[in-house]
């Protein structure tokens, strides 16, 4: 047993004396959270508009004060007549036009259809888009407050709801992304890199030579990585719930289960790396090509599976990231339990089982 | 005399793209307890593979090994507590300090430092004043003391060294050797391989390997009796010249530089010397010398090659 | 071998800190001539030849490499030498043709010259039939002499060896050193830089470094003399043994 422990602490010498690579595996979650969470978002935020009130009633005031109000829109512009839109749009001082009809509170209490324009600058459709969708959901919600205050009856009226993310916050769907991406990265490409450096230094044939029994040097060769990928997750979930305001509606213990056992997945995936490998480039090059981009493209994090053809989408089911993402978008975000999400936890385990089983039996007592 | 390591009629392939290459062809030797033995040749000559047999690391195609009496296969796991191994490039743990790398190889062979203090005294005196530093920033002499400390810390019966002296300076190689003798009188049997022929004087008995195959195993001092003709060596002061003549001369059987001399046999064994001298000096060289010469190991290794 | 010095170099001297790694070394190599450069691990070899080939500024001292001044015109020394290492040398995944096709290039040789010194450089090495083979399939031995005949496809005034023969067999060895005469019988200067004393044996002179700085240098029969030694080794040990710093 002392042999082991000892194993174990010469495993961390390694990892804390190579000061960059540590720099770098514990920066990148940070590192890749932030620039997610501000820079990388497609959620649109003080996008500029232009108002063109025609009717200046009380409802149209109310309205453009609660566009005013939301910290999507900036309202830069308030014109006066249809001819000024067009050059306002061309130099490109607003990206969405919200113009009111004449008498527009009077169409609204007496026909209950009143028409309001909303135009947009769809040199970027998504963009065009998403600004539409706001303002529609602004304007919904005033029709529904009057709903409340005025008895209609008979009022139909479009309902919009974002489920589970009402402010249809992009962090929701990216915070189980990088986790399922650093994870994967540090578990995997470390773990290999570091059994490939010592094949590569030659202290691998001694460490056969010795009467050491493999499967504890492969353990204690995982056992730190384990604790630093531990680590990682904990910034991770730190850094979600205070910083990007994503909260943990699940159960923290069931999530810190699936978490370890993903990291176990990725850590086998590792050996299974390293023992075909024979250098450290070629170890880092797998890993990134056989599983850090899959874990991007398959995940459902990026891309959308169903709609990717039949044969992707059998293909993302054998990603372990696949399954990981589904259970941390359930556990974390929906705040379901293991009654949801144990068929999940069934392949992953099972994955890990059948992946431990094959780098054991793969990993060589002798050299050939 | 009880044999350490036996090995009989060894052979070993690998596949190489669409090639087999032939790394062990019929390899038999046996070595003594407590002795001294090298296997010397280039690189390629199979050293590293025999090796990697004999400590348990690969499986022969035929033949069989046995390492203090246990087979290298099937008793492999009670042979990795017993035999030492200091593979060829073997660099240590760069990142961690000499007292580090000591310690680990010391848990993974179930030991400490201090239990087998005495082997290791003589070397480890040399290094203990680095301790604190990492293996990285040592110097090559004291890398090579290092690695051989922690091929030891187990007291193994038998050391096994795959070309300890490669890219080691001469006062760092002599020391090696100086190490290695006190190792033996403490009863290890030591196999060590060398590419270079001038190591193999200080062993014991010398196996000389060339393209997977041993050509000749004897004492140094044997294989030096075997040369088969007289050996000449000759200086003059156009060395490049002087071996163009040598080598045009009917009379000249083999004509090698050799530092500052060329090594010459003749196709006579009562070859007259005085001719040879004259047709020289008749050549135009001057400040010449010939003089008979004991033949040195290498002088025995290409023989053999050419046989 | 003629009068005129290939390198010449005074008071030659790196820095790095407080640390002098070569210590205003003065020397001269003749054209033509082998010349060993011997030192213990650590005494200031490496650092020397890189200078020397223009990879690293002196921090003081004078030389000039084959003709050339060392500080102003490292750029045409790069075009007039020629390197090749044990470590160094050949694309193992690049067929010989392709070797020399690249090296040839890279030194500026026209494709009709390269084309030239290929064929006179297979047809001297007997190796014709294998002008298409790629170079990892060749016996280590061959590897060598045809690492040597690269380096030297630009006709450089000066040839730098860096440990060239160690784990070849003897016999390879001595064509290897075959070739290196005929270089320097030709006019090309070959420096040669190695820890093993056998190799420095076949050297017109040597200088050997302890501590960066040169302790000795003349023919090797002349130190075996000077130091009643019987080889070049024990030459080397007596002086190394002195150096204080080999193990920093």
């Amino acid at each position: 047993m002392k042999q082991f422990f000892y194993f174990i602490r010469k495993e961390f010498y390694h990892l804390l004396r190579d000061r960059r690579t540590l720099f770098i595996l514990f920066g990148m979650p940070v590192t890749q959270i932030l620039i997610f969470g501000f820079a990388l978002t497609n959620e649109v935020k003080n996008s500029r508009i232009a108002i063109l009130d025609n009717s200046k009633d009380e409802a149209t005031t109310a309205i453009i004060h609660q566009l005013e109000a939301s910290r999507y829109f900036d309202i830069v512009e308030n014109l006066n007549s249809y001819a000024e839109l067009e050059p306002t749009f061309q130099k490109g001082q607003i990206r969405l036009a919200v113009v009111f009809p004449e008498q527009f509170q009077n169409s609204l209490l007496h026909t209950n259809a009143a028409p309001i324009q909303l135009i947009a600058d769809a040199t970027d459709p998504n963009v065009a888009n998403t600004l539409t969708n706001y303002a529609s959901a602004i304007i919904m919600d005033y029709q529904n407050s009057m709903k409340e205050t005025q008895d209609f009856p008979y009022t139909i009226t479009t309902e919009l709801r974002m489920l589970y993310n009402p402010q249809l916050k992009g962090s929701y769907n990216f915070v189980p992304g990088v986790m399922a991406m650093v994870l994967m990265l540090v578990g995997a490409m470390m773990t290999s890199i570091s059994i490939v450096r010592e094949k590569e230094l030659g202290t691998m044939e001694i460490i056969l030579v010795s009467p050491i029994v493999p499967i504890r040097v492969i353990v204690a060769k995982m056992v730190p990585y384990l604790l630093l990928s531990m680590v990682n997750i904990a910034s991770i979930l730190l850094l979600s719930v205070y910083v990007l305001d994503v909260p943990i509606h699940g159960s923290l213990t069931l999530l810190v289960f699936e978490c370890f056992l993903f990291t176990l997945t990725a850590l086998a995936l590792g050996l299974l790396i390293s023992s075909i490998s024979d250098s450290q480039q070629v170890a880092m090059l797998v890993s990134l090509m056989g599983l850090f981009l899959p874990t991007i493209m398959f995940s459902g994090f990026m891309f959308p599976i169903e709609n990717m053809p039949i044969p992707l989408q059998v293909i993302s089911n054998l990603v372990p990231a696949k399954w990981f993402y589904y259970i941390v978008k359930d556990v974390m975000i929906k705040g379901t339990g293991l009654e949801t999400v144990w068929k999940e936890t069934l392949v992953l385990l099972g994955m890990l089982i059948v992946l431990l089983t094959i780098s054991i039996k793969k990993f060589k007592v002798r050299l050939e | 005399m009880e044999s350490a390591v036996k090995v009989e009629r060894v052979f070993k392939n690998f596949q190489s793209g669409k090639t087999q290459i032939e790394a062990l062809k019929d390899i038999s030797f046996e070595v003594g307890r407590g002795e001294l033995f090298g296997l010397i040749g280039p690189d390629g000559a199979g050293k590293t593979t025999l090796f990697r047999i004999l400590t348990t690391l690969m499986i022969a195609n035929k033949g069989n090994a046995w390492v203090d009496d246990l087979e290298v296969v099937n008793d492999y796991k009670e042979i990795r507590k017993r035999v030492g191994y200091m593979p060829g490039r073997f660099s240590l743990y760069q990142d961690l300090t000499v007292e580090e790398n000591l310690s680990f190889f010391a848990t993974l062979f179930g030991t400490t430092l201090e239990e087998n203090y005495e082997l290791v005294k003589d070397i480890y005196v040399q290094i203990e004043p680095f301790k604190k530093r990492r293996a990285g920033a040592l110097s090559g002499g004291m890398k090579q003391k290092l690695a051989l400390s922690c091929a030891l810390i187990h007291r193994p019966s038998v050391l096994f060294l795959d070309e300890p002296t490669t890219g080691v300076d001469a006062v760092s190689r002599q020391e090696f050797w100086e190490l290695l003798r006190k190792l033996q009188l403490q009863g290890i049997t030591i196999i060590v391989s060398t590419p270079y022929m001038d190591e193999a004087s200080l062993c014991d008995r010398v196996a000389l390997m060339q393209d997977g195959r041993i050509m000749d195993i004897d004492t140094p001092k044997g294989i030096t009796q075997k040369f088969s003709k007289p050996l000449w060596a000759v200086g003059a002061a156009d060395m490049y010249s002087l071996m163009n003549d040598l080598r045009s001369d009917e009379r000249v059987d083999t004509c090698y530089p050799f530092g500052q001399y060329h090594h010459i046999t003749f196709a006579e064994v009562n070859q007259e010397i005085q001719g040879i001298e004259k047709s020289l000096v008749d050549k135009g060289h001057t400040n010449l010398s010939i003089q008979k010469i004991e033949p040195t190991i290498e002088d025995c290794f290409m023989e053999l090659m050419n046989q | 071998m003629s009068n005129t010095a290939a390198i010449s170099v005074s008071d030659l001297t790196k820095q790095f800190g407080d640390f002098t790694a070569v210590d205003a070394i003065t020397f001269d190599v003749k054209q033509g001539e082998i010349f060993g450069f011997l030192g213990a691990n650590g005494a200031g070899k490496t650092t020397a030849m890189r200078m020397l080939c223009g990879l690293s500024l002196p921090t003081s001292g004078k030389a000039n490499v084959a003709g050339f001044d060392l500080y102003k015109e490292s750029e045409k020394i790069k075009k007039n030498i020629g390197y090749m290492s044990q470590k160094f040398s050949l694309y193992e995944d690049l067929t010989i043709r392709e070797n020399n096709r690249f090296y040839g290039g890279i030194y500026g040789l026209t494709d009709q010259q390269i084309k030239e010194k290929t064929q006179f450089m297979l047809k001297h090495l007997h190796l014709e039939s294998k002008a298409d083979t790629l170079v990892k399939a060749l016996p280590l031995g061959w590897k060598q002499k045809l690492s040597f005949s690269v380096s030297m496809i630009h006709d450089p005034k000066i040839v730098f060896l860096d440990e060239p023969t160690g784990g070849v067999d003897p016999i390879t060895r001595r064509e290897f050193w075959t070739m290196i005469y005929e270089a320097a019988h030709r006019g090309t200067t070959v420096f040669v830089t190695t820890h093993y004393m056998d190799e420095a044996e076949y050297c017109d002179r040597v200088s050997i470094m302890v501590d960066g700085k040169i302790e000795a240098l003349d023919t090797p029969a002349a130190l075996t003399k000077q130091f009643n030694a019987k080889g070049m080794a024990e030459v080397f040990v007596q002086l190394a043994r002195k150096a204080k710093r080999s193990d920093n």
